[in-house]
This record gives structure tokens, sequence and C-alpha cells, in this order.
């Protein structure tokens, strides 16, 4: 069985990787199917991308088997990685990230622990239902001791965080998205997903499930906001939500309530809102995580079957653009991430929870996965392009499509994002019909295959059922940040990784992904890339002209040769030649496959010889 | 199909000592239908622990719950199902089948006892369907069995969804977070899925 699987993975180590144009799935010859089992021994394999460190899950959050004590998403401030645990949260120092070194470990336990950094703000997610407002353990045994909501903490000495506020909600908070006021600089909102009913109102004064979306009342049918002045977090406090699921019981598409509709003229039973269903409406009533860009007013709300598009030009008043239901698969939305024009969306389907294993070669492909969805001028969402990661993996490792961000490659729209055990991927969804892998980094199971000891009696002609209490674990969330890669192992550590160059990643790619800095990212608040006038911007553009065939060869070549000739000169001279060569390169757009992309380049060689002194 | 039933039914007593000849009546959850089976040996909670009886016998009851959606939602190849009707009872066939897997993991976990899925002929929790019902749906082919799933799992994933209901009125049940996780991806996915399947059933021909 051992030199059986040992051959099997030379086989897969000797196939060479061709330029994948479409996704098959799932793929037998994947390099990351059997790799060994393991914690911290376990095999692995990577396709343009190389560990540069691992640093392990402190003893503090190391002590149980389940989720109390995994290790959830990532937020990024200067020099440090806020990794948040279900039991609280960690801060490591990353200006070496070859080594990086823990700063502090603050035990909370705060299922599941979503962060957000915003200045020296650290905001956390409350939502299980054993989580108490002093962080303590054993429980909640007073209700009233019961924290299910956000909590700030103060982290401008990040050796000792502090907590500052517990802001209560409604249905707790699941996830968190920070929008800053367009208008004031010191306010900052929170979008809060909650995942649970409405806690009684003995518990929590306000709070009341109801059946009707439109009932302003209703704690149920909204998306809660917290408004924050940053000076003063200790006065945080919860503001009318925004009620994007009115209306959506059904095909999703937007008939009613669109626009946000006054609270009195609701209450009265005025004329428009639509008479309360009788039986709970089976359309959203809570996001699982919402995705702002707010450069562009926009949030993509990840609820249930909807993907939701809210218009956030005022963050108090949010309102409803668009609705789409995958009504063909059935997918659940979880998390989405805009392409940096804000043309396009990716949702991704969290199938089973996380928990389950639904990476396997027998699991239904078009679950679980990433679904690409195109935004036309109207702002109405089209469903395209889907994706799931072409790997078999086993039994025992959980795996789903989950978090992740942009890598900021001119030119591409690239995503890198965590599979839970499936390990971390980086999908292309530049085109959104034809979305594919150019990279990945796994490692084998922490468990090893155990005996079939499911009785199959449900499963008259099925497979045996194998494994039973597997680890957790894997990649939470996947990050780009100022030129590396990061990601939260919820069982192992925290991972960091270089970009590697291979056939569909050039060297210029990522050295121009470098030059996209930000101080402080946190990956549902995205920003928007920009980057400044640089070679290898303009080179990165070049390779994937010949990458796609988009320029003919012998114009690629010269222009090639044109760059390298203007790169060494300078001054004045370096700037003439990129004006004659951008010049040349207008020349080229008429007859190229790709005459968008050849554009795109000669407006990057002038902004280029523009900024030459 | 139905010797096998038997067969299996029978060793699901023998791995349950005991199960059938004790009945319930000794309280618990509180929405437990009852007749109800006793898991096994009573159950123990240790000092100190953050999971109550309730999220014991939730967990206990809710892998014969699954289990028998899982059956219901493999006869739907062999009796005709429409493809939009067979793909969803592939997804709650698949997503399911490694609930269980949790379920009984975190039973094991905490030294309880762990039924197998075989469990679901002898206990009848919120939602589920009758031998009866069962039987009627084994039967039934193409319209008559997609309207017949719909409906049965409509119900069935409702009584789920009550059953979680139940699990958190429970005085500190639902706070153990595997267990409370869980209990809330079972109520996202499921209402999820009421949702599709209310839409399904609106388009089949009427009867």
């Amino acid at each position: 069985m051992r030199v059986l699987r040992g051959v099997a993975l030379l086989l897969a180590a000797a196939v060479v990787p061709t330029l994948a144009s479409a996704q098959t799935y799932p793929s037998s010859k994947d390099p990351r199917n059997n790799l060994k089992p393991g914690r911290m021994d376990a095999g692995t394999t990577a396709k343009n991308m190389k560990l540069l460190s691992f640093s392990p899950k402190p003893a503090q959050f190391d002590t149980v088997r389940g989720l109390t004590f995994v290790n959830s998403d990532l937020a990024f401030g200067t020099h440090y990685v806020y990794q948040a645990n279900f039991a609280g949260f960690q801060i490591w120092d990353i200006a070496d990230p070859a080594k990086p070194v823990l700063t502090s470990v603050v035990r909370c336990i705060t299922s599941q622990g979503d962060p957000t950094i915003y200045g020296t703000l650290l905001f956390i997610s409350a939502e299980g239902a054993g989580n108490r407002n002093d962080c303590g353990d054993g429980g909640v045994q007073d209700p009233k001791d019961h924290m299910a909501g956000v909590r700030i903490f103060d982290v401008s000495n990040p050796k000792a965080p502090k907590l500052v506020k517990n802001v209560q909600t409604c249905k707790g908070s699941h996830t968190h998205t920070l929008v800053p006021s367009p208008t004031d600089k010191k306010v900052v909102y929170l979008y809060v997903s909650g995942q649970q009913a409405a806690r009684p109102e003995t518990e929590l004064a306000g709070c009341k499930n109801g059946t009707d979306p439109a009932d302003p009342t209703n704690s149920l049918f909204q998306l809660d906001i917290i408004k924050v002045n940053i000076d003063h977090p200790e006065e945080a406090k919860v503001i009318p939500g925004a009620r994007i699921f009115t209306g959506l019981d059904g095909a999703g598409e937007c008939k009613q309530f669109c626009e946000p509709v006054s609270a009195r003229r609701a209450a009265a039973g005025g004329r428009g809102r639509p008479a309360p269903d009788p039986a709970m409406p089976t359309g959203p009533r809570n996001c699982h995580d919402v995705t702002a860009y707010p450069d562009q007013h926009l949030l993509a709300a990840s609820c249930s079957t909807h993907s939701i598009l809210v218009d956030i030009s005022n963050p108090e008043k949010p309102f409803r653009i668009s609705a789409l239901a995958d009504s063909n698969n059935f997918q659940g939305r979880h998390t989405a991430a805009f392409s940096n024009d804000g043309k396009k969306l990716i949702q991704t389907d969290e199938w089973g929870g996380g928990t389950g294993p639904m990476c396997q070669a027998s699991s239904m492909i078009e679950l679980g996965g990433n679904t690409v969805i195109t935004l036309d001028a109207k702002k109405q969402q089209k469903q395209r392009a889907y994706f799931k990661i072409p790997s078999q993996q086993t039994a025992e490792e959980n795996c789903v499509s989950h978090n992740g961000g942009l890598i900021p490659v001119p030119g591409r729209d690239l995503y890198v994002q965590g599979w839970y055990q499936g390990g971390v991927s980086i999908m292309d969804f530049t085109d959104a019909d034809k979305a594919f892998e150019v990279g990945y980094f796994d490692r084998g199971p922490i468990d090893p295959p155990k005996p079939v000891d499911v009785p199959s009696a449900a499963a008259a002609n099925a497979p045996p059922v194998r494994g039973n209490g597997n680890v957790i674990g894997g990649s939470w969330g996947a990050y780009y940040w100022n030129g590396l890669v990061f990601s939260s192992e919820l069982d192992r550590g925290m991972d960091i990784y270089e970009l590697t160059p291979g056939p569909e990643l050039s060297a210029n790619e990522i050295a121009a992904a470098k030059l996209v800095q930000f101080k402080q990212y946190n990956p549902q608040s995205q920003p928007t890339m920009t980057w400044p006038a640089a070679f290898v911007v303009v080179r990165s553009y070049l390779d994937q002209l010949v990458r796609n065939g988009g320029l003919a060869t012998e114009r690629t070549s010269a222009i090639d040769a044109a760059l390298t000739a203007a790169e060494g000169k300078s001054g004045a001279a370096r700037a003439s030649a990129l004006r004659a060569l951008a010049l040349q390169v207008d020349k080229d757009v008429a007859g190229a496959k790709d005459g968008a992309r050849v554009t795109k380049m000669a407006s990057e060689i002038r902004r280029l010889a523009a900024a030459t002194k | 199909m139905m010797a096998r039933r038997h067969i299996l039914a029978l060793s699901a007593l023998t791995l349950l000592a005991g199960a059938s000849s004790r009945a319930a009546a000794q309280g618990g959850m509180a929405g437990m239908d009852h007749s109800m089976h006793k898991m096994g040996p009573d159950i123990v909670i240790p000092k100190g622990a953050l999971y109550t009886k309730a999220d014991v016998e939730f967990m206990q009851m809710m892998i014969a719950h699954h289990a028998q959606a899982i059956v219901m939602s493999r006869l739907a190849e062999k009796n005709g199902a429409n493809p939009q009707v067979l793909k969803l009872s592939r997804k709650i066939d698949q997503s399911q089948m490694p609930e269980i897997t949790i379920m009984q993991g975190w039973l094991r976990r905490y030294n309880q006892v762990a039924p197998d899925t075989s469990s679901w002929h002898t206990v009848r929790m919120e939602g589920m369907l009758s031998d009866d019902e069962m039987k009627a749906l084994e039967n039934a082919k193409g319209e008559e069995f997609n309207r017949l799933y719909l409906v049965g799992m409509i119900k069935h994933h409702a009584g789920a969804i009550k059953m979680v209901e139940d699990l958190f009125k429970s005085p500190g049940a639902g706070q153990e977070v595997d267990a409370n996780v869980f209990a809330n991806d079972v109520v996202t996915a499921q209402t999820a899925e009421i949702g599709i399947m209310r839409n399904l059933l609106a388009k089949l021909p009427p009867k």
C-alpha cells in the first residue's frame, strides 16, 4: 500500500503542469492527492508559492480538540498580524516575516472572533452562546453575563491589549465589516452579520423574532449596524439596521423595498407594505458575511441563498440594489469579494459549514466552490464561471471554499483564499467565464485515515463512510498583504508564503504586486489597488500578452528589447525612449488579438515616461 | 430491501443494548416525541462540563433525524425524481452524511453513546416521517415522488429547526462551541433548503 502510494506520488510529480485554461475536476493526478498525514509533519506540495515561515499556535490556545481553540480570521496593520481565535486573539510582529514574533496572546472566549483593525482599535465578533462579558471560561451561568455582538479592544500597546467595550446585538456577530464614514474621519460603521435567532427580550431589551421582514421592530430580518466614534469607542452603539431582505422570498428579483422605507410609514401599515406572511418567509434573514468596497460605495452581501448588492453611499441607510439566487445548484453564499474595478464579484459557498470533507472525489462539484458574478451598468448581477479546487481531498480533511482576498497583479484578477484542509489556492478570474487555478499550497490531513466505523444502514448502495471525530483544521483565510500571503491555520498556527514565478505567474507580475502597499488591511473592507508607474507594471502586461498570445511574438520581443534599452538609459533619454515606444505600441492595437491589453500597456508606458525624471 | 432493513434494524437493537425495552418516559429535551426510545445508558454529565443533557440528546436524536433524511434522499434516483429534485436530494445526502460523522465524533469525544445511522428505525423525532409515510415515498414514482419527497423533506427540515430551537431554549444548552456552531449550521442550511424546496414544489405540475 505504502509502496503503491509512493509510486502514485512519483507519477503525479512527473506530470508537467500545463497552462490551465479550464477547470478539470477532480483530477486523479493532482499532487495534492494522498499527501502524508500529520499535524506538524504532514507532507506538503506547492505551486507558484513557497512557505516562508510557519508559526505554531501558542500554548494558550492549544489545549483541547474541537472548535473551542481554533484560529479564525486575520487583520493586518503596520507590522502586525492580528490573528483571531475562538478563545481570543494573538498579535504577531512580522517585521521579519521569516521569523514572526508573538507579541501578545489575549485569552477571551469569543467564538468565532472575526477581527478588524482600525487605527489602534481591534474589533472582535462574538456569537457563541457561551461567550461572557468578562471573557471568562465556564460558560454563561446568568443570561445577563452573555456577550453576543462586537468586542472593542484598544491595542495601542500591542503587548497589552485592553477590552474597552462590549457592544451587544440581538443576533450576535458571526462576522462584521468596517465601513468608514465618507464624511466624518472620526466615525466608522460596523455592519454586523449574526447567524443566530434574535435573543430573548429578557436577555437584551428591544430584541424580537418575527416573520414580517418589513416590520422595523423585527430583529431577525435585518443587517445590524454599530456606529463607533474612534476617539470614544466606549460610546459605540447600535443604530437602526438595514432591512435589505424584504421581498426576497422567491426568485430574488428586487420587486419591492429596494430602497429604504421610512419606519413610520411601515409601522403604520402604510401603502407598499406587504401583508405579513403567516409562515416564516423562506428568503434570507441573515448574511454570513458582507464585503464592503467603500471607494465604490458598494457592499456585496453573502446571505444564505442570495448574493445581495447594497448601496452604502450613506452608511447609515444602506439599501439593496440587486439580488441573485443560485436557483440551479442551490449554493449557499458565504463570503464575497469585488474585482478591483468593481465590475465582478466572487461569491463563495461554504457547503457543509467548514467542518465537513466536501472536496472528496465523490463530492458534488457544483457545490462548495466559488461563483464569479458580473455586474452590468445597472448593477444587476449575472452568474458566470464556477470554480472548485481540482484536487481530491480525503475524508479526513474538512474542505470547502473559504475566505480570501485579491492579489494586486496589474491586468489580472487573482484571488487567494483558504480552503480549510484543501489548503491555500489562487484563482484567476480575469475572464469571468473561465476561472482557473494558478497556484496553491497544501498539507496532508491532520488525521490519518480511520477504519470504517460508520455502519451504512442508510447507505444501501453507497460506499462505507470513513472517519470519525477528525480534527478540524486547515486555512480559515489566506490573504495577500504587502508582498506576502498570510494564512490562518485553524489547528496548526500561521503560515506566511512568498509567491514564486512559473508559467502562469511571472516574476514581473509578482514584483508589480509588491508595489501595492497598505498600512492597514481588512480583507472584508476592500481598498482600491493602484500601482505606481514602473517597468515591472508595463512588463506585467507584456508577459500577459506573451502568455495569452494577445500580440504577435515578433512585436512582444521587440517591445521587450525596447523596454530593456529604455531601462538602460536615464532621465530625459529614458523618457524619450518610452514615449517613442508608446507610439509604436499604439500602432499594435489594431492588429492585436487582445487590443484592450495592448492599449493598457501603451498607457502604462506613457505613465512611466511621465514619471521619469 | 425489506430483508436488509430488518437485519439492520436488528443490528441497531443489538448495538443500542436495551434501547427499545426502555421507552423514554424520563424527561429530557422539550418537544421530544413520546414514542422516542432511549439511546442507551443514562446520560451522565461530568461536573464542570460546558454541555448539558439536552446537548447530548440533541446530538443523539439528530443522528437518527439526519439518517432518515439520507434514506429518503437516496430513493430519488431510483424513483425517477426530476433533475432539480435529484440534485437537491444529492445535496442533502452529501451534506448530512458528514454531519452525522461530526455528531458521532462529538458524542465520542465526550464519552457519550454515539448511535449509528440505523437508529432512525427506532427513533421518531420532530418532523420525521412515519413508517407509512416512508412506505408511500418508497413506492412513489416520478411526479408523485417529487411531491412526497418535497413535502416530506420540508416537514423534516422544519422539525430539525424546531429541535435546534428547543435546544437553545433548554437552560445552559448550546454553549459548548462545537454544539453551538453545529446547531446554528443546521438552521442556516436547512432554512435555505426549505426555501428552495418550496420553490421546487411550486414548480411541479398541479396534481
